[in-house]
């Protein structure tokens, strides 16, 4: 069992900051097949926020195929992520820095690069989430 | 789906002063609905004309497809928690509950008695003698255990601390995830309402300044800063609610149908509070032009 908490100045929805959670846990080995999500009314009660949120977000892990609702038994964990490969996470951390250091030698200052940092990420997100669906 | 409270071109006036004016607005059933707006906007005249406290002088009002008022069984269907959450202050907690038991059809005592004990009331002690959050919980409890399809709320959290707050919110959304009552409840303090509302509806002046989901409503508005132009060169598909403008740039809180391609813009998510005081001031810049108008006209 994980317990939530809420970021309510990050500017994520709610529900995100939910299903990010499960999806974190799941990545650490927090949360493994076979485990039970607490039920809208744990979530409830404990950050009292709206029910329909939970249900929203665990309808958004569920059509990732990561858990299944069973009626009158709760949610449950089905699927698993891949840990974190630290290998790849080494990888792109130094092209990112080999990325940085062209920028700051082109006279880019650190907000500079950080706008363009935001613009691409919206650009790659976004567009992504259209193709999805 | 059916509405929970819906309204049409409803008008309540007193004396000269229209305090709802032309307001038509629709609350789907099974939401938690945050109604807000400034002091004197009608936000508790419409909770008033829900529940039957008030007649309308213009336009229609349903509230779970009936005409409010018109009899018992539309009572049994709704609960109201009046501003301040009033108890009878000589009544002790066990004779409130006896109460609402003898005078609503549809009582559920084992909620009642359960929920005191959880709240750890002492069901002897007068009413008079509990502290504001005891007494809004209390409130509640009554307001609940008559088993109603929709809640209606007046600024039920407004004069509590940040605990009893939360406490008392925590309770409301437990309900909600067991009995799916409808909700309504107005307020003051928007960073609870974004917890535990899924639907907004801003009132101003006696008149609806933006209804819709939470969600679709935040999604749909974006806060855009960037070189300095015209709000009337902005492209199709996209409304400006709000903007300012300094020497070389432009600040626009906008809706829009799509994501916002323009690369020149920094694109910022709006937040609720955002959202609602922009339509707030939209509506207040509004009505002041209008009587402008009114004033060079005359």
């Amino acid at each position: 069992m994980i317990e939530f908490h809420l970021d309510p100045g990050s500017g994520v929805a709610t529900y995100l900051q939910l299903v990010q959670q499960v999806r974190q846990a799941l990545r650490l080995g927090l949360l493994e097949p076979g485990d039970r999500l607490p039920t809208a009314q744990q979530v409830v009660a404990a950050l009292a926020i709206n029910p329909n949120t939970v249900l929203k977000a665990y309808r958004d892990l569920e059509r990732e195929g990561l858990v299944r609702a069973r009626p009158g038994l709760g949610t449950f964990v089905v699927g698993t992520l891949p840990r974190t490969d630290p290998t790849a996470q080494a990888k792109f951390r130094r092209s990112m820095a080999s990325w940085l250091r062209t920028a700051r030698d082109a006279g880019l200052g650190q907000d500079e690069i950080e706008a363009i940092y935001r613009t691409a990420m919206r650009d790659a997100f976004e567009r992504g989430d259209e193709g999805v669906a | 789906m059916t509405n929970a409270l819906e309204t049409v071109a409803v008008g309540k006036r007193y004396g000269r002063r229209w305090a709802l004016n032309d307001c038509t607005l629709s609350v789907p059933a099974g939401r938690v609905v945050g109604l807000v707006g400034p002091n004197g906007a009608g936000k508790t005249t419409l909770l008033h004309l829900a529940v039957g406290l008030l007649q309308p002088s213009a336009g229609s009002v349903e509230v779970l497809g009936e005409r409010p008022g018109s009899g018992p069984e539309a009572l049994a269907r709704m609960g109201f928690l009046a501003q301040d959450s009033p108890a009878y202050a000589r009544l002790t907690v066990a004779q409130h509950l006896q109460m609402g038991a003898w005078l609503n059809p549809r009582w559920d005592g084992e909620f009642a008695a359960q929920r005191v004990a959880d709240l750890g009331l002492d069901t002897k002690q007068r009413a008079g003698t509990l502290s504001g959050g005891q007494r809004a919980q209390l409130a509640l409890t009554l307001a609940v255990a008559k088993r109603p399809e929709l809640l209606l709320l007046d600024e039920p959290v407004a004069s509590l601390d940040p605990l009893a707050r939360r406490e008392f919110l925590q309770t409301l959304m437990e309900v909600v995830a067991a009995h799916g009552v409808t909700v309504v409840l107005s307020s003051h303090l928007i960073t609870d309402l974004e917890r535990v509302c899924d639907y907004l509806v801003v009132l101003d002046n006696g008149q609806v300044a933006l209804t819709g989901d939470v969600e679709d409503l935040l999604a749909s508005h974006h806060l855009l800063t960037g070189p300095r132009r015209d709000s009337d060169a902005m492209p199709s598909g996209m409304t400006v609610v709000e903007e300012s403008h300094v020497e070389r740039q432009s600040t626009m809180l906008v809706r829009a149908d799509g994501p916002i391609l323009d690369p020149t813009w920094t694109v910022t998510p709006v937040t609720l509070d955002d959202l609602v005081l922009a339509y707030m001031r939209q509506a207040r810049d509004s009505s002041t032009a209008s009587r402008r108008s009114l004033a060079v006209a005359q």
